[in-house]
C-alpha cells in the first residue's frame, strides 16, 4: 500500500509537470471554459427584446398613438422607423432594417371611437423562428390587452357610473426565474457541459499521448498497477476541473448575474461524482484509441449528443420520445438537472435524489469498467 | 534465491489472428550472459522481447524470467527486469533528472539509496552537468544512455534491450556496448535485439530469427564453424562483372559483394582453382584469393538461403 501510494503520487507529480511545462495548453485548459461560457452565454441566451418595429400610423389619432405606445411599453418592441404605407414597411422588412411592422389604416381611430372594430395589419419577419414567436406572442398579448381596455371603457361610459370587473383575473407568478431570463436556464447547463468536455478530452488525451510516444509500454513494464496509473493520471485533472467549475460559476454570477441559490458544498460533492464517471469515460475512450485524433473523434460522439439530448439548449419535455429516452443514457442529463436544481431552485439532496442515484450508479460502473478495461488492454 | 537461468523460453508462440509472429521458439539465457537476438525487421524479435517483458501474452508455450512465469507471475517479473524499447521511451518535456527520478520512484528505490543511485547513474550515462536539461534537447546518443539509466535504475538482474543502438553513431554504439559489458560483468543478464551484425559479435550467445522462427542458436564462433562449405575472399578487377560470372558457376552456393571484395561460398577447398580459372578465362585478373572465416552476416545469409530453399520448392509445387 505504501509503495502503491508512492507510485501513484509519482504519476501525479509527473502529470503535473506535463501540465505546467506546456503553458499554452495550460492557458487553454483554464481559460477556455470561461471563454466558452462567455461566448455561448451571450450567443445562445440573448433574450428577445427591443425588436425593431416600423410604424405606419395613417390614422393619427389618440387611439392609434395609444396602441403604438402599448407596444413600446411592453419592452418587446422599439420603434426604429416610421413609414407612410404598407409597401414602405415591406421594403424595410425586405432590407432587414426592421423585424416587424405595424400598419394602422386611416379609419382606425374613427372606427374605435364609433364603437366599431379597428383593423390593424401586423407584419413579422418569420425567418428567425425564435424572434418571430416572441414577436407574435407579444403582438397578440398587446392587442388583446388594449382591446379589453377599450371594451371596459366603452361599457363604463355607457353603463352609468358602474365599475366593470373582468370575470376571470388570472395572476401568474414565475418561480425560480422570475424574469424568465434564458441566461438562468443556460448558465447551469453550460457549467455541466463544459465540465464534461474538459474531463473527457483531457483524460483521453493524457493517456493516448503516452501510447503514441511509446511511454505507456515503458510504464507497463514497471511494477505500477492499473488503478495507481489511472488515479495518478486523473487526479490532476480533477483539480483542473474543479478550478473550471469555480471559474464558470463565478463568471455566471458576476457577468451574467446568475447566482447560486443552493449549497455550494452540495454542488461540489455532486460534481465530484459526475467527474468520476466523466473521467472514466475518458479512460474508456483512451483504451480504444491508438492516436489522439481517434480519441478526438470518439469524444465528439459523446459530446454532440450531450449538447443536444441532455437538455442544455432545448427542454427535454418537448423532444420526440426517442430523443427523450436517449437522454437518460447520458450522465450529463442527470447532472444538468442537479446543477439547475442547486443553482436556480436552491433545493437539497432529498429533492435531487431521483437524479443523483442514477448518476452515481453510472459514474461508479463506468469508473470501475474503465479501470478494468485499461488493465485488460495493458 | 539463486537462479541459474535468467530466461527460459519453451515452445513460445504468438499469433495475431492468422499471422504467427513468433513460432515455437526455444532458448535460455544463463546468468550474466549477453544474448543477442538477430534477424531482419519483422522476424519476430520485438514480439519475443515484449512477451518476455509481460507486455504481450503468449498464445502458447512458456517463458520464465528469473524463475517466474511471464504470463501468470508478471507482478514478480516486473521488479526484476529492466526494459529499453526501440523508441527510448522518455518524457521529452521532463528534464534528465526528472525522468530518472520518475522511474526511480515507480520502482520504489529505497529512500536511503536514492541520492547515491541517482548520482551513480548520471555519472555512468555521462550526463553530469545536464541534469536540468530538457530531454527533448538531447542528442540521440545521450537519449540512449539516459534510457538505459532509466531502465536499470532499480538494479535489475535481467535487462531487455530492443534495438538499443538504432539511430546512434558508431562511436557511441561502441561506448554503449562497453556499458552493457560492465553490467554483465556485475552479473546482469542481457537480452538485446539488433539487426547490426557487427554488434552481434559482442554477444556470448546468438539466436538468429527469421520468419518468426529461431533458425540458429549458439555462440558466435560455433555458428561460424558450423556454416556449411568454405568461404573465399577474392580481390580482383571488375568485381561487379566477376560476381555475375561466379554466380553462374554450378559449384558456387553464394556470391556476395563486400565493398570491392567478393565473398564466394563453395562446398570444398578444391573449388578454389575452379574460381580462379573461371575469372581468368573471362579476362579478369585475380590479385588475391584466400579462405576467410565467415562473418555472422555470411552465416546469416547462408542460413536464410537454406531456410528459403525448401519453401521455394513448396511454392513451386
Amino acid at each position: 500500500m505504501g509503495q502503491g501510494f508512492r507510485r501513484m503520487a509519482t504519476i501525479v507529480r509527473k502529470e503535473w509537470l506535463h501540465i505546467i511545462r506546456d503553458p499554452r495548453t495550460l492557458g487553454l485548459v483554464i481559460f477556455m471554459p470561461v471563454m466558452m461560457l462567455v461566448l455561448l452565454g451571450y450567443a445562445v441566451a440573448n433574450d428577445v427584446e427591443d425588436i425593431p418595429l416600423a410604424v405606419a400610423d395613417l390614422s393619427h389619432t389618440d387611439a392609434s398613438r395609444a396602441l403604438v405606445e402599448k407596444f413600446t411599453a411592453s419592452g418587446f418592441y422599439m420603434v426604429t422607423h416610421t413609414a407612410q404605407s404598407e409597401a414602405e414597411i415591406l421594403e424595410m422588412l425586405d432590407a432587414g432594417t426592421v423585424k416587424a411592422g405595424i400598419y394602422i389604416p386611416e379609419d382606425f381611430g374613427r372606427r374605435i371611437s364609433t364603437g366599431g372594430s379597428g383593423t390593424v395589419q401586423f407584419y413579422i419577419d418569420g425567418s428567425n423562428p425564435t424572434i418571430a414567436q416572441t414577436a407574435q406572442l407579444a403582438a397578440e398579448t398587446v392587442s388583446q390587452a388594449t382591446s379589453q381596455e377599450i371594451l371596459v371603457q366603452r361599457l363604463e361610459r355607457g353603463g352609468a357610473g358602474l365599475t366593470i370587473n373582468l370575470p376571470i383575473d388570472t395572476r401568474i407568478r414565475y418561480l425560480y426565474n422570475p424574469n424568465l431570463r434564458k441566461m438562468n436556464f443556460m448558465i447551469p447547463g453550460l457549467v455541466a457541459v463544459i465540465l464534461q468536455i474538459q474531463t473527457l478530452l483531457l483524460t483521453a488525451f493524457a493517456i493516448v499521448r503516452e501510447r503514441e510516444q511509446g511511454t505507456l509500454e515503458q510504464l507497463i513494464v514497471t511494477p505500477v498497477r492499473s488503478w495507481e496509473l489511472i488515479l495518478g493520471k486523473i487526479l490532476p485533472f480533477v483539480l483542473v476541473a474543479f478550478l473550471n467549475v469555480a471559474m464558470t460559476v463565478g463568471v455566471g454570477a458576476f457577468l451574467f448575474g446568475v447566482e447560486v441559490v443552493g449549497s455550494l458544498t452540495l454542488l461540489a460533492a455532486l460534481s465530484l461524482i459526475f467527474l468520476l464517471g466523466s473521467l472514466g469515460l475518458g479512460v474508456l475512450i483512451s483504451t480504444i484509441s491508438q492516436t489522439q485524433m481517434q480519441a478526438m473523434y470518439m469524444s465528439s460522439f459523446i459530446m454532440m449528443p450531450s449538447f443536444l439530448l441532455a437538455g442544455l439548449l432545448y427542454p427535454r419535455d418537448n423532444m420526440p420520445w426517442v430523443a427523450y429516452y436517449a437522454g437518460y443514457l447520458m450522465p450529463v442529463t442527470y447532472f444538468l438537472e442537479i446543477v439547475r436544481g442547486i443553482m436556480l431552485k436552491g433545493v437539497g439532496l432529498a429533492a435531487l435524489w431521483v437524479w443523483v442515484w442514477p448518476m452515481a450508479v453510472f459514474s461508479i460502473v463506468v469508473f470501475f469498467a474503465s479501470v478494468f478495461m485499461f488493465h485488460k488492454r495493458l | 534465491m539463486s537462479v541459474e537461468k535468467s530466461v527460459e523460453v519453451i515452445h513460445l508462440t504468438k499469433k495475431f489472428g492468422d499471422f504467427t509472429a513468433v513460432n515455437d521458439v526455444n532458448f535460455e539465457i544463463p546468468k550474466g550472459e549477453i544474448f543477442g537476438l538477430l534477424g531482419p525487421n519483422g522476424a519476430g524479435k520485438t514480439t519475443t522481447i515484449r512477451m518476455l517483458c509481460g507486455i504481450l501474452t503468449p498464445t502458447s508455450g512458456e517463458a520464465r524470467v528469473m524463475g517466474f512465469d511471464v504470463a501468470s507471475q508478471s507482478e514478480e517479473v516486473k521488479p526484476r527486469i529492466g526494459y529499453m524499447s526501440q523508441k527510448f521511451s522518455l518524457y521529452n518535456d521532463l528534464t534528465v533528472y526528472e525522468n530518472l527520478d520518475f522511474y526511480a520512484n515507480l520502482y520504489s528505490v529505497p529512500r536511503e539509496k536514492f541520492a547515491p543511485r541517482m548520482r551513480e547513474l548520471i555519472e555512468m550515462a555521462g550526463l553530469r552537468g545536464h541534469e536540468k536539461q530538457l530531454t527533448a534537447s538531447l542528442s540521440g546518443a545521450w537519449r540512449q544512455r539516459l534510457a538505459l539509466a532509466c531502465a536499470i535504475v532499480h538494479e535489475p538482474p535481467m535487462l531487455f534491450l530492443d534495438e538499443p543502438t538504432a539511430g546512434v553513431d558508431p562511436v557511441s554504439r561502441r561506448e554503449f556496448w562497453d556499458m552493457i559489458y560492465n553490467l554483465a560483468g556485475q552479473g546482469v543478464s542481457v537480452l538485446a535485439t539488433t539487426h547490426y551484425m557487427d554488434e552481434a559479435e559482442f554477444c556470448n550467445i546468438i539466436g538468429m530469427m527469421y520468419r518468426s522462427r529461431l533458425i540458429a542458436l549458439d555462440d558466435p564462433d560455433a555458428l561460424k564453424e558450423k556454416m556449411r562449405g568454405m568461404l573465399f575472399e577474392i580481390d580482383c578487377r571488375e568485381p561487379g562483372r566477376a560476381e555475375e560470372i561466379l554466380k553462374d558457376l554450378p559449384f558456387t552456393h553464394d556470391v556476395a559483394l563486400h565493398g570491392v571484395l567478393l565473398h564466394v561460398l563453395v562446398s570444398a577447398e578444391k573449388e578454389k582453382r575452379g574460381l580462379e580459372k573461371a575469372l581468368q578465362s573471362n579476362g579478369i585478373a585475380v590479385k588475391r584469393i584466400e579462405r576467410v572465416l565467415p562473418s555472422l552476416e555470411d552465416v546469416f545469409v547462408s542460413l536464410v538461403e537454406d531456410e528459403d530453399r525448401p519453401q521455394m520448392r513448396d511454392e513451386i509445387e
